[in-house]
């Protein structure tokens, strides 16, 4: 055992309450790989070395704990994990009670709720130790009624004597089943025997959120709790050169007013926060603020040259070379059938519902946040060294998020809270206003692609190349090197059709610029993915090729022949009408594959509407049906607005879109009819909460064009301008 | 500052507050009921609508001083145990992502379906499209308001 592994006594004494009473099972590391094993109550080197983020406990109520050790911010990880429990453990849905893990990588390895990850990253490691515990708990009914094993079985948290019928329920079971070795090997279940997995079942936090119960991180109080806002350079590295706030301390409520700095990326953000006894104080004191920034050594940059540097970048710029195979260049000028195309996106911001937010209470040495945080446990690691503290002194503690979208994942804001905290010698929660939430960043980059390709004889694709300009989210941390390629900005590359390419080549020239950026849902993949799968329908179109047939031609994976055929089905692709503009576009990130038809018509004024969207998911093994296609239809909607409502724009080194009133997002009677279809295998589980985005802006777009003979290469665009 | 009486869910309170001060603020801050959420602060998305006598109105942009004897109906007030039919049909369609929309967006339903108890696609557009959810439930929020408007008849003609 390392010292890095070693717990803190907080948890430990958490944990060893839970477990003195309890049936705990979680896998230990070995040096040969991992096992299930007993947790024995009391014993601090028996949990250090265990991997908690698979982690059940039974008590002699029959109820069953388990900690999430990820966050929840609308993608139904509270709900997803516990099913997966429920259904090997053999109890009941309702039985299993989730408790939010605080940060701690040493406990639970990655917390990050990023990268549509909680599922497959964890849900064969779920499915052995509930079923080891069940094997376990019949085991101990067995030796209790003196009978073989063989003759019992397990139901609703009950383990059942086939031949007389005697029944007990788990919890009186547990003392017994304690005392057990774990067996070294469990049956799974057949998927076509799942009751649970599989099925509907409706959220556990659901009820919380229809009656203003679910806890918030802007619902959190602490007693004693001052509230701050900041008002922060709003250009992204100045700095705060001097402040007058003697009208600000005049308004009632104020109590401080302070020059923060906190970390983004590898420069700081420097603002003035105010400190008041309630937000309203705090926002009110702000307005009195007199700063004067300090903006020199960087360039104030507008838009306009962002794409300006951009358009000459992806033509002339040096490539950071990802993949490339054969002679691209011979291809392309010899072929009699080429073509050409620049695709554009914009920057966006994350616009969470819940503007960001977070409490510190930064006391003694120690400092206790509370917050909506998807990486609880990089804010332990990275924010403790920024505090001059140890890991194990920074508790994160989190609460429900209000959207996340990969803005929750960054470090500043519970960082800038503990420095105030630190300061003002009090619990503090710092609020974002919304134009804060919107000005600041980080954003999706904006981006510009080229895309060249030449056809061969046949009608397939003899050689493609794709050229990426935009800004590198890699560039941005400290000691980055900027000289050699790395994996940021080319995901979501068609991996899949590679295979079947004589001739490629894929790069990207990035945009080196003060505008912070960062994942966005599905990051890269929700722009790398308008360009391809539009870029790929223009060369269908010059191949004289229908798109899914096109498409076809150069898959050689059965999954992606199967969402293709799916998605003719549904859609009735192949009947479609005379009047009706059809698109399609298919794209594969976070392990999954999604494929996506938009259809569109003409209203009878002439403008164009969306009469339709089929989505086709493939996510190989998964958990529940509805949980998927809430999240399908979410990641449409969100794509929809970054295709034809939103964008955020820059202009004398600011943001220019501060609120909803400009940066205006898509409403009720914007959308669409969505119908959602989740293929059935059992492949490996793979994401589900981002990669239903990314094809939705390119089907649109290909829609239009079969409808209209217009290509659109630009996003966003004005549907009825269209 | 002023101290200011406020009915909020059929209960008094007395705050002392800035008169300008929104009465989202005083209603999360000062009485500390958070089930009411500050989204925009503009009037632009509706996560802080609360009823004023059965109307919706935006807290975010509302001088609490204005209030006056007005009975003001939280998501809090609407049922605590999910009782309510708007509230059974957000639960029965799992309208909820994230969340945090849904206190103003169920606020703004239930507003509806008392002055139109069966709403169609068109009614639903006039009287929802204020209210942003970036998650995307607008489809079963749609769904849900037609469930809600069923459950409130089957009821009505039981009575």
């Amino acid at each position: 055992m390392t010292a890095n592994s070693k717990i803190s006594r907080r948890n430990f004494i958490r944990i060893s309450s839970l477990s003195s009473v309890a049936l705990t099972l979680g896998f230990y590391k070995t040096a040969t790989g991992s096992v299930v094993s007993v947790i024995k109550p009391g014993s601090e080197a028996a949990v250090a070395n265990v991997e908690l983020n698979a982690w059940i406990s039974i008590d002699p109520l029959g109820k069953v704990t388990i900690i999430n050790h990820r966050s929840e911010m609308g993608q139904g990880s509270f709900q997803s994990v516990p099913q997966i429990i429920a259904e090997e453990l053999e109890v009941n849905l309702n039985d299993v009670n989730i408790v939010f893990a605080q940060g701690s990588q040493t406990l639970y390895g990655s917390q990050i709720t990023g990268g549509s990850s909680t599922i497959r990253g964890s849900y064969k490691k779920l499915l052995h130790l509930s079923a080891t515990a069940r094997e376990m708990l019949i085991s101990a009914a067995a030796k209790k009624w003196n009978v073989p094993q063989s003759e019992c079985y397990a139901e609703n948290g009950h383990v059942i004597h086939r031949g007389s019928g005697r029944k007990a329920n788990y919890g009186s079971l547990v003392e017994e089943a304690v005392k057990l070795q774990p067996p070294a090997n469990v049956a799974l279940k057949d998927p076509k025997d799942y009751k649970i997995i599989r099925k509907p079942m409706p959220r556990q936090d659901t009820p919380l959120k229809t009656n203003g119960t679910a806890i918030f991180g802007l619902d959190k109080r602490l007693p004693g709790m001052l509230y701050a806002v900041v008002e922060r350079n709003p250009r992204f590295l100045g700095k705060v050169k001097s402040f007058d706030d003697s009208a600000a301390k005049a308004v009632p409520g104020v109590r401080h007013v302070l020059k923060v700095q906190m970390n983004v990326f590898s420069h700081k953000r420097e603002g003035v926060a105010v400190v008041a006894d309630n937000l309203w104080a705090a926002m009110q004191g702000r307005k009195k603020l007199k700063v004067e920034w300090d903006d020199a050594g960087f360039d104030h940059h507008s838009t306009d040259q962002l794409y300006a540097k951009m358009r000459e970048d992806v033509k002339s710029g040096k490539l950071l070379s990802y993949k490339t195979k054969g002679d691209v260049d011979r291809v392309l000028t010899s072929s009699a059938s080429t073509l050409e195309a620049v695709y554009e996106t914009p920057y966006e911001a994350h616009a969470c519902m819940e503007p960001l937010n977070c409490i510190a209470d930064f006391k003694d040495g120690k400092c206790v946040i509370w917050g909506p945080i998807q990486g609880p446990d990089w804010v332990q690691a990275d924010v403790a060294p920024m505090l001059g503290l140890k890991p194990e002194d920074v508790t994160v503690n989190m609460t429900f998020l209000g959207g996340g979208f990969g803005r929750k994942a960054f470090l500043d804001y519970p960082h800038e809270a503990a420095v105030i905290s630190k300061e003002v010698k009090a619990p503090v929660q710092v609020v974002w206003t919304r134009e804060d939430d919107m000005t600041q960043g980080p954003f999706r980059p904006g981006m510009v692609y080229q895309c060249k390709g030449a056809l061969s004889g046949n009608g397939g694709i003899a050689a493609f190349e794709t050229r990426i300009a935009g800004q590198n989210m890699g560039h941005q941390n400290p000691g980055a090197d900027r000289n050699s390629y790395n994996d940021s900005a080319t995901e979501g590359l068609p991996e899949t059709y590679l295979n079947s390419l004589p001739n490629y080549r894929f790069g990207d020239v990035p945009l080196e610029s003060p505008v912070p950026v960062m994942w966005w849902r599905s990051v890269y993949s929700s722009t790398n993915a308008f360009a391809f799968e539009s870029f790929l329908d223009e060369m269908a179109i010059a191949a004289k090729k229908d798109p899914i047939d096109f498409r076809k031609q150069h898959f050689w994976d059965g999954r992606y022949h199967a969402v293709l055929d799916k998605l003719m089905e549904v859609s009735n692709w192949k009947q479609r009408k005379a009047n009706d503009g059809y698109g399609i576009a298919l794209t594969e990130c976070f392990a999954t594959i999604v494929g996506e038809v938009v259809k569109v018509s003409r209203k009878a004024d002439g403008k164009i509407q969306i009469d339709k969207v089929w989505a086709v998911m493939d996510c190989g093994w998964y958990v529940n049906p509805d949980v998927i296609r809430a999240q399908v239809e979410g990641s449409i909607v969100m794509a929809y607005g970054a295709s034809n409502f939103h964008a955020t724009e820059f202009k004398d080194g600011k943001a220019v879109q501060q609120n909803f009133n400009t940066y205006r997002m898509p409403r009720i009677n914007d959308i669409p009819e969505i119908e959602v279809h989740v293929m059935d295998n059992e492949e490996k589980a793979g994401g589900v909460g981002e990669p239903s985005l990314p094809p939705f802006a390119p089907a649109l777009t290909n829609a239009i064009f079969d409808l209209t003979g217009k290509r659109i290469r630009k996003l966003p665009f004005a549907l009825n301008e269209a | 500052m002023a101290s200011i009486n406020l009915k909020i869910n059929n209960k008094s309170y007395t705050v002392d507050a800035d008169p300008a001060m929104p009465l989202l603020w005083a209603i999360r801050d000062l009485v500390g009921l958070t089930g009411t959420k500050y989204g925009c602060g503009i009037a632009q998305c509706g996560a802080c609508t609360v009823h004023l006598n059965g109307v919706p109105v935006r807290s975010c942009s509302l001088p609490v001083s204005t209030v006056g004897n007005k009975e003001i109906t939280t998501i809090e007030g609407l049922s605590t145990d999910n009782s309510h039919p708007v509230q059974q049909a957000w639960i029965q369609e799992q309208v909820p992502q994230c969340g945090y929309c849904q206190s103003g967006q169920i606020m703004a339903a239930t507003a509806l379906l008392k002055k139109n108890p069966n709403p169609n696609d068109k009614d639903i557009d006039t009287a929802m499209q204020g209210h942003i959810c970036r998650c995307g439930t607008y489809p079963r929020i749609r769904k849900a308001i037609k469930t809600a408007s069923s459950i409130m008849g089957s009821k009505a003609s039981i009575k």
